[in-house]
């Protein structure tokens, strides 16, 4: 019996609500386009939406696209979910971006047997359905890569220390 | 210099009854309960209390009129005693009351627990719980060491067994849990199965604590805080939960991962110990891996090799290392609100005491209490002792 499809959870389950210094991103979601918040100053990723950077502490923040590919860093995969609004099984997961960020995000479009570390990755939008405010708000997931780039130092592209 | 807990010392714990549920109890009543038996087992009133310090702090000392006196409002367990030292040793109080509890709160049970449930933006549309994300700390374990399930499993059993050989503990009576039995249980967020997990429950608990010179006239012989610390990296459930996470520039050894080995270390430092002093670990147990990944943060095995220590039973009854010897919130209780982590300092009492009604290990002197863990960012960590320091 081969596994299950992970699940790839939009139904009324607790959307984001932004804030001021969040909004950039899930705007850049709904374009298509996953951003990190980059320090000008020292080109430190920020870890999470701010006003000032977590490296320098410099004001100097900018908003840039990312390829949206990366590598499986962790993972697990959810049998008995945090509540029903989530159908299992379903796998969050962080994601090494190759421009450096760790995300957090699920993945989908395969199933938990295919999930290893540094398994090559590229984002994929999902709009919630939910029927509440956060409707219509658009999710970044994570789905195999079907053309994953060539790696020059394999290591780069490996999830590992 | 002298200590700076020498004047500090604890002289009265209580455990309510722990229970699945309480009927007819609050989060405050249960808590107010247990102030009461603490000051009873220090033979002291709440007439001698002059400090009191919890979640509900505020709340008990109206419920029983008694200000002018001090308070914070303090969570986290080992923080609340260290919170109720610093009265003491700053001289603002003789006796405080630290004082926990949770009832009433878990009741919509098609879901997991209330206070497991993140709602930041960045982790909670993606399925984020707490046993999800100390998952994902564990996976990463499990990709650099290879740590099996079945090593965190024997942490499970060991710990679920001291609590079946408790007459206090909620799940008391259940006999043996082995590795099989762990494994065979249902998966909950890989590599966790059901009886890897905390379970939830309720009841209260408290700590009593003294300026020393009044410790002789007391009930109860004291223990002592021989060194406290605390690590964290930020709010818990908010980014993911990176183990190899540091600082900008910083140490590698002291990565989100491994949050809890500064806070041993200086633990350990102020009471002029090593982990070879320590006769039981009462290590806070959300998720079994906890249990390895402390062992190595705290210092007790190198990294990567705790999965096989436990395996061998150290940690279980009658092992060398006894590791949480109530049950923990495995199978002892696991009310939320805080009280479970006093629990693990209360337990430390019991030990030094050599009042444990199971598991006790036979002289022990020396004890090592932990809160948190990885998969919330933070970990305290407190030494506690038979001698004053």
């Amino acid at each position: 019996m081969s596994a299950p499809e992970l699940a790839c959870n939009v139904e009324a389950v607790p959307g984001p609500r932004p804030g001021p210094a969040s909004r950039p991103f899930w705007d850049g979601c709904a374009a298509g386009e996953l951003r990190v918040q980059r320090c000008t100053a020292c080109a430190e990723i920020s870890v999470l939406p701010a006003m000032r950077c977590a490296g320098c502490g410099a004001t100097a923040l900018v908003w840039e696209a990312t390829a949206g590919r990366g590598a499986l860093y962790s993972w697990t995969v959810v049998h008995r979910p945090q509540s029903p609004a989530f159908a299992v099984p379903y796998a969050p997961a962080i994601v090494r971006l190759d421009e450096g960020a760790m995300v957090m995000s699920a993945v989908i479009g395969c199933t938990a047997d295919d999930l290893h570390d540094g398994m090559r990755l590229r984002v994929v939008f999902r709009a919630l359905t939910d029927g509440s405010v956060c409707t219509g708000t658009v999710l970044p997931f994570f789905e195999p890569d079907p053309n994953p780039p060539t790696p020059t130092h394999p290591e780069d592209l490996h999830g590992r220390h | 210099m002298s200590h700076p807990f020498r004047d500090v010392a604890i002289v009265g714990v209580c455990n309510t009854t722990q229970a699945r549920q309480l009927p007819g109890h609050t989060s405050l009543s249960i808590s107010i309960e247990a102030a009461h038996g603490a000051l009873a087992d220090a033979g002291l009133t709440m007439a001698d209390v002059d400090g009191v310090v919890g979640e509900f702090a505020a709340e008990t000392i109206l419920g029983h009129r008694l200000g002018p006196v001090s308070r914070r409002i303090s969570r986290f367990g080992i923080p609340m005693l260290l919170d109720a030292a610093a009265l003491i040793t700053h001289g603002e109080c003789d006796v405080v009351v630290v004082a926990a509890g949770g009832a009433g709160l878990y009741t919509e049970r098609a879901a997991t627990a209330p206070w497991t449930r993140p709602d930041h933006e960045f982790v909670a549309p993606f399925g984020l719980f707490t046993a999800a994300e100390f998952a994902v700390m564990a996976r990463r374990h499990m990709i650099r060491y290879g740590t099996t399930p079945e090593q965190m499993a024997a942490a499970a059993a060991g710990i679920r067994t001291h609590g079946s050989m408790n007459p206090d503990a909620v799940y008391t009576g259940r006999g043996t849990v082995t590795v099989a039995d762990v494994l065979a249980s249902r998966l909950i967020a890989e590599p966790f199965h059901l009886l890897d997990c905390s379970m939830t429950s309720e009841g209260g608990c408290a700590v009593v604590l003294a300026r020393a010179d009044r410790a002789g006239a007391l009930a109860q012989r004291p223990v002592w805080i021989l060194g406290a610390a605390g690590d964290t990296f930020g709010p818990a459930y908010v980014v993911a939960p990176v183990f190899d996470a540091v600082r900008p520039g910083g140490d590698p050894d002291l990565a989100a991962g491994w949050v809890g080995r500064r806070a041993a270390r200086r633990s350990l430092a102020m009471a002029g110990l090593t982990t070879a002093d320590v006769d039981v670990c009462e290590l806070y147990d959300p998720f079994s891996f906890e249990i390895l990944r402390q062992l190595e943060a705290f210092g007790f095995c190198t990294p990567g090799e705790a999965g096989a220590f436990v395996a061998e039973g150290h940690t279980a009854p009658g092992g060398s290392l006894p590791v949480t010897t109530d049950g923990g919130t495995m199978s002892f209780s696991h009310p939320g609100i805080n009280a479970q982590q006093v629990q693990r300092v209360i337990r430390g009492v019991e030990q030094l005491r050599g009042a444990c009604r199971s598991g006790q290990v036979d002289g022990a002197e020396v004890a090592l209490c932990s809160n948190g863990g990885s998969g919330a960012l933070f970990c305290d960590v407190a030494v506690l002792g038979v001698e004053r320091p």
